[in-house]
């Protein structure tokens, strides 16, 4: 909820919900929170019914702490498993058809900017990897082609989840999966690539090895898209039940990955690079 | 505030759109008290001089045949600026897609498709009544069966019934241009937030020309207020809860069944409160002509021009036939159906389509209301015209059959 747009009235303050209160006064409503601040601070993702272990939560928490301004920002989801988690946080939460995320968030968007001329609405779109590079295929390459001022983020376990363990555009060649039983004929998804292509003004792929990063990059993404244009976060984020990777050791798998095939990588165009520089010096200066 | 991108698209830095020169005027004053001058042009020209009227936000479009050419005129009218954003979607699953997120910050929407399109949407479309996004699609009748075609035929529409859309059908140009300024103002009031579709024939309707009365352009309605709604708009403005307004109801438990049965009554029920909406500004969502007549037809859409020519053609002849022009497919009108065919003893439903998507309607309104008997027709599909003649001969033969 905004602080600016639609201020409470000091008198009904006391009644509005807990939880909003709390977000304003010990959250991050109005001010940046820190990844090392975790444990001491309300944060806008505090359960989820996901897997135990489940990576994505993980990456879906810290992507939450890395919004640069989560009471002006709508996320947009779609069938899969991270919108398990992501509907619970207090961020509004779109849930339309599987695959239809870039095409409502763009509708989405452009109503809002014209809405709030001067506030700033971060839109942010996270699903999984069969939402976007299959069914949303369409929607992701036209959203980015037209530049469309908001976020995606992609969940990458490279498997259906959610339906149960189906090989995706982003499984890996020759893994076995269900509708994979000779296990899958052809190459990963070069999303990254389609990225440039498409001249995105900011591209990343990121593991959640370091909590740190991955907020940081969100938070650059999200800036970026609300400056420029679309931009995009690609993160790794294992499926350890259709994977079989046990819980202890979804860490490890983390590393081992972004060793492997999946290292971090930040592509900004300059113009965008400059702005982030610009955003960032100040932001020390502030905390100096 | 308008067109914000408009000077990096080129226009003058003194531009001024020209929506911002139009004088917002009530519902009442615009659809019933200002002077009307009368115009001869086609459906989709009336359908134009409606979103000039209309105070669009945000229009979506993507070419089909018929209805290209009202999405050309909003891009045009976009760039003149009486709308304020518009873009070309990907196709229609995307058009129809964005068009839930534009209606979800709030602003009002506009996009038009027909046939193979509508088809193409319709997961997202039939999604757009439990989402609760006020909003106005124009529907430019087209076969959707293989093989692939262009002509006229209305078979779509059936699948718009049942999905918890306000569904009005024009008869003719002047139809759709005020049908679609109605349904904007239905769509948006709080006790309804339902999408609506104006659905029209193509080609009939839409590239043939008409008398259309209209007022003058330098009138528009009120702008939609995002804030009044039954749900709250998608802007992060409301605090906080852990339950979003897309109900994450997608678990398998007892509350879930029921939030979502819930849900859908709701939806429902709030089709069936806008008919008091629909009465006031379509002036009924019937029109009846003879009443008390033994021989009724009932239609909607262009099956109503022609059978207006049968009931005249009989007349002269002297003989009384009466006729229900169904306007408002949902809410339908089944109070009004089951008073105006009270006394008839033959009921004739002319369609343009293969299903008789009308006829089935009709008979499980009045099944057990009426003596009448109601007979399966005429029907013409594929693109074919239906003759008045052929009206005529379905009601003798009706007469045969029950003298
Ligand atoms: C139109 C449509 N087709 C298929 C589905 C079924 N479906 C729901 S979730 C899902 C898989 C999700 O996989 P992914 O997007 O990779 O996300 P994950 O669950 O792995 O995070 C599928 C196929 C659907 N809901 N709608
Ligand atoms: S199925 Fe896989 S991706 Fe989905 S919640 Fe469980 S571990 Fe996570």
């Amino acid at each position: 909820m905004s602080l600016e747009t639609l201020r409470p009235s000091p008198a009904l303050k006391e009644f509005l919900p807990i939880e909003y209160k709390d977000l304003v006064e010990h959250g991050p409503y109005g001010k940046n929170k820190k990844v090392s601040d975790m444990g001491q601070f309300k944060e806008v993702l505090e359960e989820h019914p996901m897997c135990a272990g489940c990576a994505m939560t993980l990456f879906i928490r810290l992507m939450f702490i890395g919004l640069p301004c989560p009471e002006h920002t709508v996320m947009v989801g779609t069938a899969g498993c991270g919108r398990l988690a992501i509907s619970q946080a207090s961020v509004p939460f779109i849930y339309g058809n599987y695959g239809d995320t870039n095409a409502v968030a763009s509708g989405l968007k452009r109503g809002l900017e014209l809405r709030f001329p001067n506030q700033p609405k971060d839109v942010v779109v996270a699903c999984g990897d069969g939402g976007l590079v299959d069914i949303g295929f369409q929607g992701l390459m036209h959203s980015w082609f037209r530049h469309e001022k908001f976020t995606t983020i992609m969940l990458d376990n490279e498997v259906y989840g959610n339906t149960g363990g189906q090989e995706s555009g982003m499984t890996n060649q020759g893994k076995v999966l269900k509708m994979a039983p000779r296990g899958k004929k052809d190459e990963k998804m070069d999303v990254i690539g389609l990225a440039k292509v498409a001249k995105l003004d900011y591209i990343a792929r990121v593991v959640p090895t370091n909590p740190a990063r991955v907020a940081r990059t969100v938070r650059r993404a999200v800036l970026v898209a609300r400056e420029f244009g679309s931009t995009y976060v690609q993160a790794y984020t294992s499926c350890n039940i259709e994977y079989s990777i046990p819980t202890p050791d979804v860490m490890k798998d983390a590393f081992e990955v972004e060793n492997e095939r999946y290292g971090f990588e930040e592509i900004i165009s300059d113009r965008a690079k400059a702005y982030l520089q610009e955003i960032e010096k100040k932001d020390k200066k502030a905390k100096k | 505030m308008s067109n914000l991108t408009a000077q990096a698209e080129g226009k003058p830095k003194d531009w001024v759109p020209k929506g911002d020169l139009q004088k917002v005027v009530t519902p009442e004053q615009m659809f019933f008290e200002l002077p009307r001058e009368k115009l001869f042009i086609t459906g989709s020209e009336a359908a134009r001089e409606a979103i000039r009227r209309a105070n669009v936000d945000v229009a979506i479009s993507y070419p089909i045949t018929p209805q290209s050419e009202t999405m050309q005129q909003a891009g045009y009218l976009y760039d003149d600026g009486y709308i304020k954003e518009y873009y070309r979607g990907e196709e229609e699953i995307g058009v129809m897609s964005a068009m839930s997120g534009a209606s979800r910050a709030g602003v009002r929407c506009l996009t038009a498709t027909a046939g193979p399109g509508l088809m193409r949407g319709l997961e997202a479309i039939s999604s757009w009544p439990g989402a609760r996004v006020p909003l106005v699609l124009l529907d430019m009748c087209r076969v959707i069966n293989t093989p692939l075609a262009i002509q006229p035929d209305n078979i779509e529409m059936s699948f718009l019934l049942n999905t918890g859309l306000l569904v009005l059908h024009a008869e003719n140009q002047q139809d759709f241009y005020d049908y679609p300024l109605a349904a904007f103002m239905v769509s948006e009031e709080v006790d309804v937030t339902l999408p609506a579709v104006v659905s029209t024939d193509g080609f009939f309707v839409t590239h043939a020309r008409g008398p259309v009365e209209i007022p003058s352009e330098e009138y528009k309605l009120p702008p939609r207020d995002g804030w009044r709604s039954a749900v709250p708009a998608m802007d992060n403005e409301n605090p906080p809860a852990r339950l979003s307004r897309d109900a994450p109801i997608q678990k398998s438990n007892f509350i879930s069944y029921h939030m979502h049965a819930s849900w859908q009554q709701e939806v429902f029920a709030a089709v069936e409160r806008s008919a008091k909406y629909f009465r006031k500004y379509l002036n009924g969502l019937v029109e009846v002509i003879n009443p008390g007549a033994e021989d009724f037809i009932i239609a909607s859409g262009s099956a109503v021009s022609q059978a207006r020519e049968a009931v005249r053609q009989e007349g002269e002849n002297g003989r009384t036939v009466g006729l229900v022009k169904v306007k408002c497919l949902r809410p339908f009108p089944k109070a009004e159906i089951i008073e105006a065919v009270k006394d008839a003893k033959r009921i004739l439903i002319p369609e343009f389509n293969q299903a008789g998507w009308m006829q089935k309607e009709v008979c499980s309104v009045l099944y057990g209301r009426s003596k009448a008997i109601i007979s399966d027709g005429p029907r013409v599909f594929g693109g074919m015209t239906m003759p008045t003649e052929m009206i005529l001969e379905w009601l003798e033969e009706a007469r045969k059959r029950t003298p």
